[in-house]
């Protein structure tokens, strides 16, 4: 039953002496500080600077080194496993994937998990479920209408557990809680379409996060890591009355071509998070172009993965450009 | 199979798996094994196999109760019933495993800066794959792992190791074989640099001259671990950083 393992070299003479180890400890250290391209990794625990004059910013902290508070001062030490981002004073070490953390003004993609109280509860891929006022919502009737107490029972007729909508982040409460919003004919419940999601740090902040894709699908990218890919549908009736709410709940049948390029660009933005690569609409249409010598299925294949990521990554890079 | 004759350290030195007494076990570490999870961590310590995920900072489950200045930390430890040399038929509450699970959750309530994520809930998953000696230590050493992996906030590293003694003799890192030998069993989690103790655990007895020595032995184990596990995890953030090292360095 019992294998003989040796444990590896580094491990055993560490333990045989410890002032071994301590000097592997530093020479690791000062080695990590040039590693990637210049960028300095740390770990939680790991100090960042003995210098006194840096501002502790996120993923952060201060840590008095030795007992007497006199004689050593205290070191700024990293919270996270991420790198360091340096503005001026203030030292920041940022995960490279963590949790959906808002800012007001985010589009979102989020999906009804409860109602009551006024609101709607929403999960967002946050910390903290979002919740959306019914204050925060375009009734039928236009933007000076009253909300009665009718509305307030009518609130499941118009999101029920189960729907997914696009909104923007209007506040941020204190407890870190995301308020919500959907003012606006941008934002609202989303139909015939797939949902997919993916770490949020992949997520590129820009001007736009609806995107028409030349191919026929209209994707939107919420800063959360939700997505929601559905067909391009002409919005024109849409514009002429925009005092009212759309409630466009009419069946639409979604063809059989703009299901496979959903299905394509669902393959190509899964694809491409897989190699960590950041999303945007640039990034997926290269992916998309490079996908089109494959089948749909086969871009679930490693070998086809690296190749259109490949091609992505070199026409985003901007060295290359 | 256990008499009394076993030998646990032969007159050359060297214990039943041809480990020296101060010796580790080969440990292997994966970091960020899957997609879905917010982290997670996979840990091979010998022949003890260990596979973690963590869900979360989320919105709090409904049984538990939100914290207003904090997050509480739920922790699941598993068996699974292919584990252990006899197959075992799953339990519906094992009690060791409830305990074992308190343990680690005790240990990251240490070292977790809860206080960051309040209202919120942090779940750490524990699986073991293969039992083979020192379950509570690699359980800690692969949470600790996937932990950062999904980004929540650390003091430090929290690296566990367990000791035992046998005839007098502190053994670094004891498998199942050792461990079931009846002597003592000390296991200790350490927060890496600060070196404060976040979990000390000892079943049976063991002589008070004898254990300066085995908790030291521990913690000096405890060191030569974080320094597997940190590796481990800069290896995951250069791949991660790599694999974005498109056009996004500003974003990513």
């Amino acid at each position: 039953m019992m294998d003989v393992e040796p444990s590896s070299s580094s491990s055993s003479s560490a333990m045989q002496s410890s002032s071994d180890y301590s000097s592997a400890a530093i020479a690791g250290a000062a080695e990590l500080f040039i590693a990637a391209n210049g960028r300095h990794i740390v770990c939680p625990g790991d100090t960042i600077t003995t210098e006194t004059s840096f501002m502790r910013g996120h993923g952060t902290y201060f840590q008095q080194q030795s007992k007497d508070e006199n004689e050593q001062p205290a070191q700024l030490t990293a919270a996270y496993a991420g790198i360091v981002e340096r503005v001026n004073k203030l030292l920041v070490v940022r995960p490279l994937r963590t949790r959906y953390s808002g800012e007001v003004g985010d589009v979102v993609v989020g999906r009804v998990t409860g109602l009551g109280g006024k609101r709607w509860k929403l999960d967002i891929n946050a910390r903290l479920d979002g919740i959306l006022l019914l204050s925060s919502v375009n009734l039928p009737g236009g933007v000076l209408r009253r909300r009665s107490a009718e509305d307030e029972l009518m609130m499941r007729d118009h999101l029920t557990e189960g729907d997914v909508i696009s909104a923007e982040v209007q506040s941020l409460f204190s407890d870190g809680t995301l308020s919500l919003h959907t003012r606006s004919l941008k934002y609202g419940k989303l139909h015939y379409g797939s949902f997919m999601s993916v770490p949020s740090a992949l997520i590129k902040r820009c001007k736009n996060h609806f995107h028409d894709l030349p191919c026929g699908v209209t994707m939107i990218l919420g800063l959360n890591g939700y997505i929601w890919l559905s067909e391009t549908r002409a919005t024109a009736q849409m514009q002429l009355n925009p005092n009212d709410e759309i409630e466009e709940t009419s069946f639409q049948i979604t063809s059989i071509n703009a299901r496979s390029n959903i299905a394509r660009i669902r393959n190509c933005i899964n694809a491409l998070a897989s190699r960590h690569m950041p999303i945007y609409d640039s990034t997926v249409v290269y992916a998309y172009d490079a996908s089109l010598e494959f089948d749909v299925k086969a871009l679930l294949q490693p070998e086809a993965i690296d190749k259109i990521t490949a091609h992505a990554r070199a026409l985003a890079d901007p060295g290359a450009m | 199979m256990l008499s009394r004759k076993l030998e646990f350290v032969s007159p050359e030195g060297l214990r039943i798996d041809g480990r020296r007494p101060n010796e580790l076990r080969r440990i292997q570490a994966r970091v960020g094994v899957f997609m879905q999870a917010d982290g997670s961590a996979y840990i091979e310590q010998g022949n003890t196999k260990i596979l973690a995920t963590v869900y979360g900072p989320h919105e709090v489950s409904r049984k538990n109760k939100p914290l207003h200045d904090r997050a509480i930390i739920n922790c699941e430890y598993r068996v699974a019933s292919f584990a252990t040399a006899e197959r075992k038929k799953p339990v519906r509450t094992d009690k060791r495993a409830l305990d074992l699970a308190a343990a680690v959750r005790g240990a990251f309530e240490g070292a977790v800066m809860t206080q960051l994520y309040p209202r919120s809930q942090i779940d750490i998953f524990l699986q073991v794959l293969q039992s083979d000696g020192g379950n509570r230590a690699v359980c800690i050493n692969a949470a600790t792992l996937a932990l950062m992996d999904a980004g929540i906030a650390m003091k430090d590293f929290v690296c566990a190791c367990s000791v035992g003694c046998i005839d007098d003799t502190p053994l670094l890192d004891i498998n199942y074989i050792e461990d079931s030998a009846g002597g003592p069993d000390l296991t200790v989690a350490v927060l890496a640099r600060s070196r404060k103790t976040v979990l000390v655990e000892m079943d049976s007895r063991l002589h008070i001259d004898r254990f300066d020595d085995v908790l030291r032995l521990a913690i000096d184990g405890c060191q030569a671990i974080h320094s597997i596990l940190d590796s481990a995890m800069v290896e995951r953030t250069k791949a991660l950083l790599a694999g974005a090292a498109s056009g996004a360095d500003a974003d990513l």
